[in-house]
């Protein structure tokens, strides 16, 4: 592909990275950063390319250490994710203001 | 194999591309947060499913038991891992990117016959290796396996530009010549340079480095898509780097503080070392069932929770506290710092595993006004947060950041393990204070205590 393109591409990229965070509430920081995490574990498509490509021993070896670690960021990220979001669950939010805490350690389990 | 026609492929990954923007969006709201993630996870598996579809590949059963072995390291940790080690977790994950991307890079450099291309695989080699290196230092920050103080040594601004300029040097070798021992030098010192740049800085600050790193590992992502000739690399890199990159500018506000100064702070120096000694000024130590009289008769209690009480594992027995003291009648909320606990946003996740409902936790800016008319402020297992030095010192390590301002409380009760200083390692002179009130103990013990004895009032 040219490069006026990839420029083109990089820089919408930019704009719709920017726009998409911008109004996140603190209190998903720390989900929005593990997500965004897991997407760039998406260089397991570069790493399952060159391990592919490897004609030669020790390059296929360093290819497919790459191949786990990426793979390791990718599906980690996306179920440590899921994980954290699942205590963010809607059951909590219905519950009325006054009865803080009421239930204690029931999600838990069922969360399990 | 190639059963995938060119254009199909690129279709895929448009259809990737576009799930991973749903899923920051998704990110973005407590609604649908999870099923962005799960969106996102969709796309990540529709891109996998096309490079193996489309692209000539030898050695795949090779490949696919990498795969498993990365998946069966991966999934145990991710489900088992404790909330409070989150940080770490995101850390870590986020360093075995970047040293993919990094490893990537490196292979490619024999099939990159273009200037221009062997500059992104220079790129990505670099900012990989620092995120590599950076994100191990921040692990082990977190998990204090080294100190989380700024760590510096004589002429260490000196090494850092001598091995910046090493590493432009290198650089520039690869891009001209293509030499894969020049590509190696370029890589020990990223390395090196990931070291320098997270060592000296402060433990309060090793959130916002995450942040940092992740939108590093981001860029060498995108820049590996240039190396690979692959737009989805290159698009899901350049959003990761753009959200990260506002995340951390967000996160950084948060704490009243500029990215810059954080990451070279220390290299200006004089500033965050020092004020450590502990003063063996008196304080006032209580028993549990004062506390709970204290509480139990009060009409309002503003309780804040901290990374000491999610080590103790206490965020359960703290929502019971505050069900009993509101079935007394005491009006109870939490106030949340955005940076309580490790992590950006990271006491929200412990107070949901907990159970305790949105409606009772208030951020900063809506709970500060209202400590004037507060009975008793709570403080478990915090203190960087509630430093006042963070307004009345310049000097201090976390001048600056915006604190919880339980000072103006009528009373204040520490529950805390011992006189040791938060994760910045300053004093806080709260402690000293007329007002205040320490009960010192495990913050989960400490809790149960009290909630037996309000219990019985």
């Amino acid at each position: 592909m040219d490069a006026v393109t990839l420029l083109t591409v990089v820089v919408l990229a930019v704009f719709v990275g920017f726009e998409v965070v911008s109004k996140v509430t603190s209190k998903l920081h720390t989900p929005l950063m593990s997500g965004a995490n897991a997407i760039h574990g998406i260089i397991l498509v570069g790493a399952v390319i060159v391990a592919g490509q490897a004609d030669d021993p020790w390059l296929l070896a360093v290819a497919l250490l790459a191949v786990v670690l990426a793979t390791v960021n990718l599906v980690g990220g996306f179920v440590v994710t899921d994980r954290m979001l699942e205590m963010f669950g809607p059951r909590k939010t219905a519950r009325p203001g006054g009865s803080a805490g009421a239930g204690t350690g029931r999600t838990e389990e069922e969360g399990q | 194999m190639s059963i995938l026609a060119p254009a199909w492929t690129a279709l895929f990954y448009l259809v990737a591309a576009v799930c991973f923007i749903l899923a920051l969006k998704g990110l973005s709201s407590p609604r649908t947060a999870r099923r962005g993630n799960a969106i996102g996870a969709a796309g990540a598996a529709v891109a996998v499913v096309t490079v193996f579809l489309s692209a000539r590949l030898e050695n795949i059963p090779l490949i696919l038991a990498a795969i498993a072995v990365g998946t069966a390291l991966a999934v145990p940790v991710a489900r088992r891992v404790q909330m409070t080690q989150m940080p770490q977790l995101v850390a870590l994950f986020n360093g075995v990117g970047g040293g993919a991307a990094a490893l990537v890079a490196v292979l490619e450099l024999g099939h990159s016959g273009d200037s221009w291309v062997r500059l992104a695989v220079v790129f990505t080699m670099l900012v990989g290796a620092v995120s590599f290196a950076g994100s191990a230092v921040t692990v082990g920050k977190l998990q204090e396996l080294i100190s989380t103080r700024p760590l510096l040594f004589p002429g260490m601004p000196a090494v850092m530009v001598l091995v910046l300029a090493g590493a432009l040097t290198a650089g520039g070798f690869v891009v001209l010549t293509g030499s894969a021992g020049w590509a190696g030098a370029l890589l020990v010192l990223g390395l090196a340079a990931g070291l320098l740049l997270v060592l000296p800085v402060g433990g309060a600050d090793v959130p916002i480095v995450i942040s940092l790193l992740n939108a590093f590992t981001g860029l060498a992502v995108a820049a590996s898509g240039i190396v690979l000739g692959n737009v989805l690399l290159l698009v899901a890199g350049t959003l990761v780097g753009a959200s990260g990159t506002i995340l951390t500018k967000v996160m950084a506000s948060a704490m009243g503080r500029g990215v810059a100064g954080i990451m070279f702070g220390a290299f200006r120096g004089g500033s965050t070392a020092g004020s450590t000694t502990l003063s063996d000024r008196p304080v006032r130590s209580s028993s549990a069932e004062d506390v709970a009289v204290q509480l139990g008769y009060a009409q309002r209690v503003v309780i804040v929770p901290g990374y000491g009480l999610a080590v103790a594992q206490g965020q359960h027995t703290v929502a019971e506290l505050a069900t009993a003291l509101t079935a007394r009648g005491v009006d109870v909320v939490f106030a949340i710092h955005p940076v309580a606990g490790r992590m950006p946003g990271h006491m929200n996740v412990l107070l949901a595993e907990a159970n305790v409902p949105y409606e009772s936790l208030r951020e900063l800016e809506e709970v500060n006004p209202e400590f004037a008319n507060t009975d008793i402020a709570l403080v478990v297992g915090a203190n960087d947060v509630v430093n006042p030095a963070a307004k009345s010192s310049p000097g201090s390590p976390i001048y600056g950041m915006p604190i919880l301002e339980v000072v103006q409380a009528q009373q204040v009760v520490f529950l805390k393990r011992s006189m040791r200083p938060g994760f910045a390692g300053i004093e806080n002179e709260l402690l000293h204070d007329p007002k205040t009130t320490l009960l010192f103990g495990d913050a989960k013990d400490s809790l149960s205590k009290v909630l037996g004895a309000v219990k019985i009032l």
